[in-house]
């Protein structure tokens, strides 16, 4: 086999077959967490940045984690405290990145493409998105698949209905491009005022009724409400939106649906307790692939040879 | 790429002779260990897997005792990635039990620069310790690059660089047989 793609900037990038290459490897990286000693030489020497311009926890700490298993040497660059704050465009900072000898770059950034115009201005090393502003989150979509793969055996024919923000969310604008590549069908559903008017061109379909949406869903996938959208009046209360769109036991039948949702989750707002501490949600299932989800990414990218 | 053309020139062993070497090695692994106490299997992916696995089952016939037998894949251990022209795919390790204080059978189909080898005894020494470790290879084709040798071994088979030896499992390859191949490079015939 060989592997064509020497980053990760966008899933538009690859294709169904990749996707199933893919979703294995991480399977066999997972096999990894469970060793007494978690760690294999196989990036021993790659110096892997990771440039945060955005606040990040579980995304960088397991793209830390991946990069330190595979035995890469791992810098962590942030925008406070460094050039950044002094005024660094993001073109100088790349090229000085560069000119340390970094092999890879894994950049989270609240400007939409910004990973993309980072791989343009890089010559050498490789670029990973971790999150663009509202645009993508790929490797969010990749740990998203695995854990549903892992559960669900093939994802095929499976619907998946995506409820919250997905206005501001990049993770699904990225999940519905994953799921509906796997062969699964993506509803979305919630508040009119947080649905994107390009749905359709998304490759989802609009479900006002949220109860419907879930009922007919094999997976339910929440997006995380954050408390400005209130402020901005964009939905009416907290306490509301619970009421009408939050995934409460009565709306999700107990074992029918599995749940899953990218974390941080606001128990009571978009998610009850008892559903996101229930037996079919996949939420730390999705923390664990995420690791193996990233490790196998960065393997396959950096491993090798690249002709 | 070229495509990689390649012709078979000679045929080492036969279903037969892999069958009896074998046999003749799982003999000796039970008389140099005195029975088989504290042994482990454990395969090289891929195909020392499928070695490991008839190990296993011919050790029932002889000595009517069940030999835990786990597979290890050295992908992520290997030096010599940079040389190879396909990406390296992982594939999968598993391993039966706690390998500290056991007796590690280590099978792999081909013996050739030893770094297989070597990438396996790190990925065991991460995974626990073991009190030894025994080599069992199929074929060594010589070469070697590391100061790594067999315990137990079916055929030594002296090749030049340029040529590989195949090794052919049923389980995957559709038959048993052991090939030395030539690659053809396209326009030279």
């Amino acid at each position: 086999m060989k592997w064509r793609h020497k980053g990760l900037i966008d899933l538009d990038e690859w294709n169904r077959e990749e996707l199933d290459i893919f979703l294995q490897q991480a399977d066999y990286m997972e096999e990894l967490l469970g060793r007494p000693i978690k760690k294999v030489p196989a990036l021993r020497g790659k110096m892997i940045v990771n440039f945060f311009y955005e606040p990040s926890t579980r995304t960088k700490v397991s793209f830390e984690l991946a990069e330190k298993m595979l035995s890469a040497d791992v810098v962590n660059w942030s925008a406070s405290g460094s050039s950044v704050s002094k005024g660094e465009t993001m073109k100088d900072t790349a090229w000085t990145l560069e000119a340390m000898g970094a092999d890879a770059v894994v950049i989270r950034h609240g400007a939409v493409g910004a990973a993309d115009y980072l791989s343009k201005k890089l010559t050498r090393a490789s670029v990973f998105n971790a999150g663009d502003g509202t645009h993508r989150h790929p490797t969010q979509a990749l740990l998203d698949l695995h854990s549903a793969w892992k559960k669900l055996g093939k994802l095929d024919g499976k619907k998946v209905a995506i409820v919250g923000d997905v206005l501001h969310s990049r993770v699904a604008r990225s999940g519905i491009k994953a799921f509906s590549k796997m062969g699964a069908s993506v509803t979305v559903s919630g508040p009119e005022t947080l649905m994107p008017k390009d749905i359709q061109s998304l490759g989802a379909s609009f479900v006002s009724d949220t109860k419907k949406a879930i009922e007919e869903a094999d997976i339910l996938y929440l997006l995380r409400i954050q408390g400005e959208r209130q402020e901005e009046g964009l939905i009416p209360s907290l306490d509301e939106y619970h009421l009408r769109y939050g995934a409460t036991p009565e709306l999700v039948k107990e074992g029918k649906v599995l749940i899953m949702h990218p974390g941080p989750i606001n128990r009571r707002v978009e998610i009850a307790s008892e559903v996101a501490d229930g037996d079919n949600s996949l939420i730390l299932d999705q923390v664990k692939s995420g690791v193996a989800v990233r490790m196998a990414l960065l393997y396959l990218c950096l491993g090798g040879v690249r002709a | 790429m070229a495509k990689i053309e390649k012709t078979e020139k000679t045929v080492v062993m036969t279903e037969g002779d892999m069958d009896r070497v074998l046999r003749r090695i799982a003999i000796e692994i039970i008389e140099r260990n005195k029975g088989l106490e504290g042994i482990i299997l454990l395969g090289i992916q891929r195909r020392g897997v499928f070695l490991a696995s008839r190990l296993r089952k011919l050790f029932i016939e002889i000595e009517n005792v069940k030999v835990p037998a786990g597979e290890l894949d050295i992908t992520l251990y290997r030096d010599d990635i940079p040389t190879l022209l396909e990406q390296p795919v992982v594939h999968s390790t598993s391993i039966p039990e706690d390998i500290a204080g056991k007796k590690l059978i280590l099978v792999d189909d081909v013996l050739y620069t030893g770094r297989t080898i070597r990438a396996a005894l790190d990925a065991m020494m991460d995974l626990g310790r073991p009190d030894n470790v025994q080599l069992v290879i199929l074929v060594d084709r010589g070469h070697r690059e590391l100061p790594i040798q067999a315990d137990y071994f079916g055929k030594v088979v002296p090749t030049s660089s340029s040529e590989m030896v195949e090794v052919r499992v049923n389980e995957i390859d559709g038959e048993d047989r052991v090939l030395i191949t030539e690659e053809v490079k396209e326009g030279l015939a």
